[in-house]
C-alpha cells in the first residue's frame, strides 16, 4: 500500500501530471496560436514546479531558476514567438495533422515506455521528486513526436522547445536542476537558437513561399 | 438495513427525478445569461413536462410495441441509475446490488432502447440519429469506463459508495494527480454523453447536425415528457457520478441522522449549481464539432483516463 506523502510532494505530483496533459494537449492541437499559449502554460508549470522544489529542499539557486523559466519561458518565447507569426503573416494558420487518435495510441505507447524506463532509476535516487522522472522523460519523448508528426516549421520550433522543457523538468526532478552556469548557457542558448530559427523561417518562406518542411525533400537530387 | 436507510433510498430516487428538471432550467438560464439573451424560467422543464403530460399522444401507424415500451424503459433506467449514485448519503441499500460497471450497463440499456425506437418508425432522422448516438456511445463508454476504472484503482472497489467512503475517511487533503486526468476525461465524456455542445446542441432542431434530438422526432406527449425527463436524469446522474469520483464532500456518511441527510441535501443542489453554471459556460465557450471530429474528441477522454491509470501506477508506486 501507498505511503502518506507529504503536501509538497503532493502538489509536485500534480504540476507534473498537468505537464504531461499540456503535452498531451499540444500533441492534439491545430492551431499554432493556442500550441504557443499552451508552451506558455507549460512554462508557468515549470515555474510553479521549480519554486515549490526550491521551497521543500532550501536551494537557493533554484530560486534564480525559477525566476529565469518565468521570464524567459513564460513571457520572452512566447513573445517572440507570436511576433514572429504576425511578421509572417500566418497568425490564423494551422498545421493539419494526420489522425490524431492514432497520434494519441503512439503518445500512450510512449509514455508507457517513459514510465518503464524511469521506474529504476528513480528507485534509486533519493530526491523529493524521484518519482517525476517518468513524466519528465514522457515529456521529452512527447515533443519529440510533435516535431515528427508536424510539417510547419514553426510548430516543429515549439516542439523543441517543449523538449527543453522536458529536460529542465527532468533535471530538476533527478538533481534539484543543473548547475547555475549551465541553466544560465541553456537559456541564452534557446534564446539564440529562437532568433536563429526566425531567420531560417524567412529563408524558407523566401525560398518555398511556404513553411511547409516537406518542400525541403524537394532539395536533394537523384 | 434499517427504516432510515430505506427511506434515504427512496428519497434519493424521488430528489434526483424531481430536481433533475431543475438542473436543465438552471443550466439553460446560466446559458441564456451567459449569451445575453432573456433568460428562460427555472422552472420551464417542469412546466414542459406539464404540458407534455397533458397532451393526447400521437403514434405512427407502424409504430411497434417497443416503440411505445422505449420511453418507459428509457426512464426507468435512469431512475434506477438513480438509485445507484451515492448523491445524498453512501447509506444505500440497493447500492451492494450493483456496482458502477452495472450503472455503465444501465446507462447503456437506455441507449439501446432509444436508438431501437428510433429505428422503429423507419423515419430517416431517427435512424441516422440512433446510428449517430451510437458511435458516439461506443466511444464514449470506455472513457467512462477507464475514468471509473481510475477510482477503482484508488480505493480497491467498484462499488460507489465505498469510493466516496474512501475519500471522506482518508484523514487530510491528499492530492491525486490521477484524478485530475480523470476529472477531465470525465466532463468530456459527461459532453458527449448528454449531447451537449461540442458533440450535440441540445436546443437546435437543425438537420444535419443533430443527434438526441433526432431520434425523439417522433415522440409525442407523455412518451416525449418521458424521453425529455430521462434524459434531465442522466445529465443529474452523471453529475452525481462526478460529485461522488471527484467532490465528495457533503455526502452524508453512514451514520448520518436525518439532520445530516438535510444537510447533505443543501451541498447537493450548491454542488449541482455549481456544476451547472460550469457546464453552461463550457458550452457557451466552445464551438460544436463536426460529427467525425468526435472520435476525436472522445479518444482523447479515452487516452487522459488511461494517462490517469498509468500516472496513479507510477507516483503510487
Amino acid at each position: 500500500m501507498m505511503t502518506p506523502l507529504n503536501l509538497a510532494t503532493q502538489l509536485l505530483h500534480v504540476l507534473a501530471a498537468g505537464l504531461l496533459m499540456i503535452s498531451f494537449a499540444m500533441l492534439a492541437q491545430r492551431r499554432t496560436r493556442r500550441l504557443i499559449v499552451l508552451l506558455a502554460w507549460q512554462g508557468v508549470v515549470l515555474t510553479a514546479s521549480t519554486l515549490l522544489v526550491a521551497v521543500t529542499a532550501h536551494l537557493q539557486h533554484l530560486y534564480y531558476s525559477a525566476a529565469l523559466t518565468l521570464v524567459e519561458k513564460v513571457w520572452l518565447m512566447p513573445w517572440i514567438l507570436l511576433r514572429l507569426m504576425r511578421r509572417l503573416g500566418i497568425e490564423g494558420d494551422s498545421d493539419p495533422l494526420v489522425n490524431i487518435p492514432t497520434l494519441m495510441l503512439v503518445g500512450l505507447g510512449l509514455v508507457i515506455f517513459a514510465f518503464g524506463l524511469a521506474q529504476p532509476i528513480s528507485s534509486l535516487a533519493t530526491t523529493v521528486t524521484r518519482q517525476t522522472l517518468g513524466i519528465a522523460m514522457a515529456v521529452i519523448l512527447l515533443a519529440f513526436l510533435m516535431m515528427i508528426a508536424r510539417h510547419k516549421a514553426v510548430t516543429q520550433v515549439i516542439g523543441f522547445l517543449a523538449m527543453e522543457n522536458g529536460l529542465f523538468f527532468a533535471a530538476n526532478s533527478t538533481t534539484y536542476g543543473m548547475p547555475m552556469v549551465i541553466e544560465l548557457g541553456i537559456a541564452l542558448d534557446l534564446l539564440v537558437g529562437v532568433f536563429i530559427f526566425g531567420i531560417f523561417f524567412f529563408q524558407i518562406r523566401e525560398q518555398f513561399d511556404s513553411l511547409d518542411l516537406h518542400q525541403l525533400e524537394a532539395l536533394k537530387e537523384d | 438495513m434499517n427504516a432510515l436507510a430505506l427511506v434515504s433510498q427512496l428519497g434519493g430516487v424521488v430528489l434526483a427525478v424531481a430536481l433533475a428538471p431543475l438542473l436543465a432550467g438552471w443550466v439553460a438560464q446560466c446559458r441564456a445569461w451567459l449569451q445575453s439573451r432573456s433568460a428562460p424560467s427555472l422552472l420551464l422543464p417542469y412546466r414542459t413536462l406539464r404540458k407534455l403530460f397533458r397532451k393526447d399522444a400521437a403514434l405512427a401507424t407502424q409504430a411497434s410495441p417497443l416503440f411505445r415500451a422505449a420511453p418507459y424503459a428509457v426512464f426507468g433506467a435512469m431512475a434506477t441509475a438513480a438509485a445507484i449514485i451515492p448523491s445524498v448519503t453512501t447509506d444505500l441499500p440497493l447500492a451492494k446490488v450493483a456496482d458502477a460497471i452495472a450503472l455503465v450497463g444501465l446507462f447503456a440499456t437506455a441507449r439501446v432502447f432509444i436508438a431501437l425506437a428510433a429505428m422503429d418508425i423507419g423515419a430517416v432522422f431517427g435512424s441516422m440519429g440512433a446510428r449517430r448516438e451510437m458511435m458516439i456511445g461506443f466511444l464514449a463508454e470506455p472513457a467512462l469506463l477507464m475514468v471509473l476504472f481510475n477510482a477503482f484503482l484508488m480505493f480497491g472497489s467498484t462499488a460507489l459508495p465505498t469510493i466516496v467512503k474512501g475519500t471522506l475517511d482518508a484523514d487530510g487533503l491528499t492530492l491525486h494527480p490521477s484524478l485530475a486526468f480523470a476529472g477531465v476525461a470525465f466532463v468530456m465524456v459527461l459532453l458527449a454523453e448528454n449531447a451537449r455542445i461540442p458533440i450535440d446542441n441540445p436546443g437546435t432542431h437543425l438537420e444535419v447536425t443533430m443527434i438526441h434530438e433526432s431520434m425523439v422526432l417522433e415522440y409525442s406527449a407523455r412518451h416525449l415528457a418521458l424521453i425529455e425527463w430521462a434524459s434531465w436524469l442522466k445529465l443529474f446522474n452523471y453529475a452525481c457520478i462526478g460529485f461522488t469520483l471527484f467532490v465528495p464532500w457533503g455526502i452524508a456518511p453512514h451514520a448520518a441522522g436525518p439532520l445530516g441527510l438535510l444537510l447533505a441535501i443543501v451541498w447537493l443542489v450548491a454542488k449541482l449549481a455549481v456544476a451547472g453554471a460550469v457546464l453552461a459556460v463550457i458550452e457557451t465557450v466552445s464551438a460544436k464539432l463536426r460529427i467525425f471530429r468526435a472520435p476525436e474528441f472522445l479518444s482523447m477522454a479515452f487516452l487522459l483516463a488511461v494517462l490517469g491509470l498509468l500516472v496513479h501506477l507510477l507516483l503510487q508506486s
